[in-house]
């Protein structure tokens, strides 16, 4: 049996056909449900094994990045979605998912219940929105998505990205706790600064874990990543690797073999 | 049940960044207001204002600010009841305020009316804006001024400086009392231009006579509807009455200079993969077995020059809608735009009075493609930016859109008994007259007087009406659709009923307001509007559909089989229009055109002591420099599609020609997408811009991976009014020239549009722009695995120069720089450009090249650097081994080390080559003029040997790449990183 992805759309989601091909394209089955179906019933999401918010602009991101989409969720739909993560499925965000998690208070996710926010994403330092390719590495000891020690390039295209913690205990609790779940990094080593840190984040964090691993957000866009023509340096070899597949094929694949089992 | 008005109270929640985190906005706009002349502003905080009018009072608005107004970790914020105002923190002495005049669309407010509903709580309106407070000694009104230039437009906004009084959130007007207007028709000529005149109508002598005649058959006098309605479907804008009339120049006639030239040369081609050319909202061409790819360029010059970030965002907007209103529907899947504006760093007293600032007007525009672009989710992949004073008071915005439509679903046309429905955005006064408003010439009351031509846009609601189209689409529940751009309803409705007829009642319209009367619901341009014929067994369907996407859709009336366009408004007949007359009744126009002549003479400048700062400076003039500010603030890798982005190579600096787009997730089948477009050419001879823009659009596609005998075109034709006979005759030797380059490159045109009357008027007189061509190619790429960059790849390899050089150097950058243009523009030898561009097909399609790039603005030291851009790579070049040709009318003598050098001779491409590779790529090149000039190297190092064997350029790649990257960036990260988090 595939695995069952519920790809979520709302007015102004705009990643959604990619996210759903990638998963697809992994061995999972995936399927775009618009918000305005979930909130009539939520059977869709007790049905899934995985609840995948993909990039755009939910709802213009009025107010702020995914703020709108995660006042409707928590509201609306919060006990099927923790549900979900209780019963072993799996949370996906990325970019604008990953500014909804946050802003539902799902990520960090240091302390239960959710709702309550202990982070942000804000605007990038450079006060407008970039599209560029960044540096990672995954530093995750327990994220279901990604193996601890890969470096990755990926692409990310946004304005409001820099994340910023509450404060020193959340700051400290999130490096402590393991909740980095991807850091950017400079081409040549050391701390990056602009661009290789592209947006201010502080702690250089890209995306961020809760504590089951189950739950992940970040801001680059690894559907963007599946091939290796999707590397803007593809045609002088890059990146590094035999296949057709690019950086970003893992976390959908590593998503599927773990609800596989 | 509305909720009673007795419960409602109004208050405003103002949020700020709280201290200890960093406020982006702020730093910006403090930024901002610097460059506009404000002195004396220490530090600048940002507001974020919401105006509410809900129940609950007090309470709810607190609940509201802390759980879902402000950031719950870095703002702050205000609850303001009326007449309170928010304090000023200590050391900040003045406020500025930015909110929307009453009626221009706050698309913010929608999300803001759907949380605050999520959240449980009741609310009746809601307004945005913002304010900024600022610390320091700014004088006030300086300020104030600066902050009307920087940080808002008071052609849409109010910017105040008073502290703040309260906002009202609801937008409160009295209904329309209806009154059926009948406009009376004079004997006189005078008077009868004056009633176009005074209605804004911008019909002629002649058209006003021939609608005096029509309704003189008649026997009866037109409503102000009926007028109305010819004025918008006549316009220029609609009907390209110019170029489709009749022009004589040179002793040559056409009857349709348009269908004689351009359409001709497309049937004369009879392309089989054309699959539908000039008649629909785009142009289609085939793809594969199970789509289509459309393409369109529109421009939307006039509300760019007043609003720019209103004026682009809406162009980005009303393209996208002509994609989907191809055919039944396509699906856009890569945005195109093309702007030309002032000089960036204009003097402010260069600046004709009433216009805006160029660099104002750039940033305007970029980032109204961006915020409109990006939230459609649309990757904007390809584009161009020119500078020239001539377009100062009369920028040009071009934005273009590439869909993808499902072979089948390329016929459409409503049916008698169809319903017309309207679907998509509320209509409201907005966008008034913006047919006509294009069809004129700009003046320096233009901000005050024609500010309800511009419009800012909601991209998401555009987003929900492509989400339900596409649904309703695979789902046959229409037989027709057409977006309504200029002329509204009047030229959608209009337009689908051509061939049948219908019978609509504007009272049905969904208004944003009241107060609207029935000719204004007919032709306002609202944007985020489609129609729709929907045939009635679905209209239940569809309604539900789009209900379910969020989108309000709506039944106005039917199609019927009379030949006649009925308006009603409730029970009163309103319009009644023969749609022959409507569509066929405009008097053709007949114009004479005159040759243009050239303006300048042939400079005669020495040869620069250093050729490489002669380069350096080159790199560093704003049609070459680097457009990597604009690019990377739009999202071109949404759809996960663009796989040669707008920059390659390792550290993506080196410019891409051409975009290479992957449509299918599932295929790697792709398409190219580039353009072609110098005007400097045309101040010598526009026949000979005509045909460098065609091949340079070629040049672009065929450089990236393109088939060459796959490449479809289209023309923008920008100019002034063509009243002036030498306008005119440009524009007609512009058409010719494309004529001859589709018939010789067997390059179809596939759709175009023109733009006249691009004019600004102030005390001084009226200025004309340049007359600008704009080709947008878009090629055929067999499998995208095979598509070539730009950028150098390896040491050791061959730079193989293919095309000959010239001492071509009449319009070109190098000239420019000395304030000169010159004569000897660069000629198109289409026969042999034809035989390159296969040659290079053949070259890519081999893998015989690891690099490729066409050599254009700058010539061939430009092409040079930027090939090594971001590779870590140099190269040694022999100027003696370029092959040269004397010509250019014998003006010049190709034999000096500059003229090599900075000539922009058409048709050239600069390859890199293995040396294994080598003897097989001048195989294929056999028969064409080209020479191995040099080599590339391990040292980032750019080594060029003159005529004589000297060294005569020797420049690090990274000296000449900081020169190409800073000249247009316009900003970096402005907030220090200390205030980055919690301390």
């Amino acid at each position: 049996m595939k695995p069952r992805f519920l790809v979520l759309r709302a007015a102004g989601t705009n990643c959604d056909l990619e996210t759903a091909f990638a998963l697809e394209s992994a061995g999972g089955h995936a399927e775009r449900v618009h918000v305005n179906r979930l909130l009539q019933g939520a059977t869709a999401l007790d049905e899934c094994d995985a609840l995948v918010i993909p990039g755009g602009f939910s709802y213009g991101d009025d107010i702020a990045a995914g703020k709108v989409l995660a006042v409707e969720l928590l509201h609306h739909l919060r006990d099927p979605i923790v549900r979900l993560v209780e019963r072993g499925g799996l949370v996906l965000g990325i970019c604008n998912g990953f500014q909804v998690l946050v802003k539902m208070g799902m990520l960090p996710g240091i302390a239960a219940p959710i709702g309550l926010q202990e982070a942000t994403l804000t605007d990038n330092d450079s006060s407008r929105y970039e599209d560029r390719w960044v540096r990672l590495v995954s530093v995750s000891e327990r994220s279901v998505f990604c193996r601890p020690g890969e470096r990755l390039e990926l692409p990310l295209a946004h304005a409001e990205g820099k994340y910023v913690p509450r404060d020193a205990a959340v700051r400290r609790a999130v490096l402590e706790g393991g909740h980095v779940a991807l850091r950017y990094v400079a081409a040549g080593g050391g701390a990056p600064s602009y661009p290789d840190n592209p947006n201010g984040s502080v702690d250089h964090v890209a995306g961020l874990v809760d504590r089951t691993g189950r739950v992940l957000g970040l801001m680059p866009h690894p559907e963007r990543a599946l091939l290796r023509v999707h590397h803007p340096a593809w045609t002088c070899g890059a990146p590094a690797a035999p296949s057709e597949e690019g950086h970003g094929a893992r976390f959908f694949r590593n998503a599927v073999q773990y609800l596989r089992g | 049940m509305p909720p009673a008005p007795s419960a409602v109270s109004s208050f405003r929640v103002e949020v700020l960044v709280r201290p200890g985190f960093s406020d982006a906005r702020g730093h910006a706009a403090r930024a901002e207001l610097e460059l506009a002349g404000a002195r004396g502003v220490d530090a600048v905080l940002s507001v974020r204002g919401f105006s509410l009018a809900l129940q609950g009072g007090r309470a709810a608005a607190e609940r509201l600010a802390a759980a879902v107004l402000a950031d719950a970790v870095t703002d702050t914020w205000a609850v303001l009841g009326g007449g309170e105002t928010l304090p000023l923190p200590a050391g900040f002495t003045q406020r500025i305020d930015v909110v929307k005049k009453a009626g221009v669309m706050d698309p913010a407010a929608e999300g803001v009316l759907r949380a605050v509903r999520a959240a449980g709580e009741e609310i009746v309106a809601a307004r945005t804006y913002s304010a900024f407070l600022v610390a320091g000694e700014a004088e006030a009104e300086e300020l104030r001024q600066a902050a009307a230039r920087a940080l808002g437009n008071e052609a849409i906004e109010e910017i105040r400086a008073d502290g703040g009084g309260p906002v009202e959130p609801l937008a409160r007007s009295a209904p329309a009392r209806f009154a059926r207007v009948v406009v009376e028709l004079p004997e006189s000529d005078e008077r009868l231009l004056a009633i176009s005149a005074r209605g804004g109508l911008s019909l002629s002598l002649e058209e006003m006579q021939a609608i005096r005649s029509h309704f003189r058959v008649a026997a009866r006098a037109p409503t102000d509807l009926e007028l109305e309605t010819i004025a918008q479907t006549w316009s220029e804008h609609c009907k390209h009455k110019t170029l489709t009339g009749a022009v004589e120049i040179d002793g040559r006639r056409y009857e349709n200079l348009l269908h004689e030239t351009i359409f001709a040369a497309t049937r004369a081609l009879d392309r089989p993969w054309c699959v539908s050319v000039f008649s629909d909202n785009a142009g289609v061409v085939a793809f594969d077995d199970d789509f289509h790819v459309t393409f369109k360029v529109e421009t939307h010059n006039h509300p760019s020059a007043i609003e720019p970030y209103g004026g682009a965002g809406t162009g980005i907007g009303g393209v996208l809608r002509d994609t989907m209103g191809t055919g039944l529907g396509a699906k856009p899947i890569a945005s195109t735009d093309v702007f030309c504006v002032g000089p960036p760093d204009l003097a402010p007293d260069q600046v004709p009075q009433g216009a805006l600032p160029p660099l104002r007007v750039l940033k305007g525009v970029v980032a109204g493609v961006r915020d409109y672009g990006n939230r459609m989710g649309i990757p904007t992949a390809n584009g161009a930016v020119l500078f020239d004073r001539r377009f100062t008071g009369n920028p040009l915005v071009f934005c273009g859109s590439v869909g993808l439509l499902p072979a089948g679903m390329v016929a459409k046309g409503a049916r008698p008994d169809d319903l017309v429905v309207v679907a998509g955005g509320k209509t409201g006064r907005d966008g008034i007259h913006g047919a006509t408003f294009s069809s004129r010439e700009l003046h320096s009351a233009s901000e005050t007087l024609d500010s309800g031509a511009v419009q800012i846009g909601n991209a998401i609601a555009e987003k929900r009406l492509l989400d339900a189209l596409l649904l309703a689409r695979d789902r046959g529940l229409y037989t027709c659709v057409t977006d309504c751009g200029a002329g509204g309803l009047s030229s959608a409705v209009g337009e689908m009923a051509a061939a049948c007829g219908a019978d609509v009642d504007v009272e049905q319209v969904p208004l944003k307001y009241a107060g609207l009367s029935y000719a204004e619901i007919w032709i306002s341009e609202a944007q985020e509007r489609m129609v729709f014929a929907v045939p009635p067994e679905h209209e239940a369907a569809l309604l539900e559909l789009f209900a379910s996407e969020d989108v309000e859709a709506t039944v106005i009336g039917r199609f019927t089989a009379t030949g006649r366009l009925v308006v009603r408004c409730g029970g009163a007949v309103v319009g009644d229009l023969d749609l022959d007359f409507l569509h066929h009744g405009v008097p053709r126009v007949a114009r004479q055109a005159a040759l243009p002549r050239a303006r300048d003479d042939e400079p005669d400048l020495p040869c620069p002591e250093s050729l490489g700062d002669a380069l350096q400076r080159l790199l560093a003039a704003p049609n070459i420099a680097s457009k990597a500010w604009i690019v990377r603030q739009y999202d071109h890798e949404v759809l996960a599609g663009t796989v040669v982005k707008p920059f390659a190579g390792r550290e993506q600096q080196a410019p891409a020609d051409a975009a290479v787009i992957k449509p299918r997730l599932d295929s790697y089948r792709g398409i190219a997408v580039g353009c072609g477009i110098n005007p400097a050419y045309g101040d010598i001879d526009p026949y000979e811009m005509g045909l460098l823009a065609v091949d340079e659009a070629v040049r672009n596609v065929v450089a990236a991976g393109g088939r060459a005998d796959r490449v479809a075109l289209l023309d923008n034709f920008c100019a002034g009014s063509c009243e002036r006979p030498e306008i005119l005759g440009a524009v007609a030797r512009l058409a010719e020239a494309c004529r001859d380059a589709a018939l010789a490159l067997g390059a179809p045109f596939i759709s175009g549009k023109d733009s006249l009357n691009n004019e600004y008027r102030d005390a001084a007189g009226s200025a004309a722009i340049p007359t600008t061509l704009l080709i947008s190619s878009l090629a055929h790429v067999d499998d995208v695995r095979r598509a070539v960059t730009s950028d150098l790849k390896r040491v050791g390899s061959a730079l193989l120069l293919l095309g000959v050089t010239r001492a071509e150097l009449g319009g070109s950058a190098w000239y420019a720089l000395h304030g000169r243009v010159g004569r000897s523009v660069p000629r198109v030898d289409l026969e042999r450009a034809r035989e390159t561009f296969a040659a290079v097909c053949g070259l890519l399609n081999g893998r015989l090249a690891l690099a490729c790039h066409d050599v254009a603005d700058g010539g061939l030291g430009v092409a040079l650097a930027e090939m090594a851009f971001g590779t870590g790579l140099g190269a040694e070049v022999d100027l003696a081994l370029v092959p040269c040709e004397d010509g250019a009318g014998g003006l010049l003598s190709v034999e000096r080390d500059d003229r090599i050098l900075f000539a922009e001779s058409p048709t050239r491409f600069l390859l890199e080559v293995a040396p294994e590779r080598l003897a097989a790529a001048r195989e294929v090149l056999f028969g064409l003029p080209h020479a191995v000039i040099g080599r590339t190297s391990a040292e980032p190092r750019l080594a060029l040997r003159g005529l004589r064997g000297a060294l005569v350029l020797n420049e690090p790649v990274a000296a000449l790449q900081r020169a190409f990257a800073a000249a247009l960036d316009f900003g970096s990260p402005a907030a220090p990183p200390a205030a980055g988090g919690p301390r």
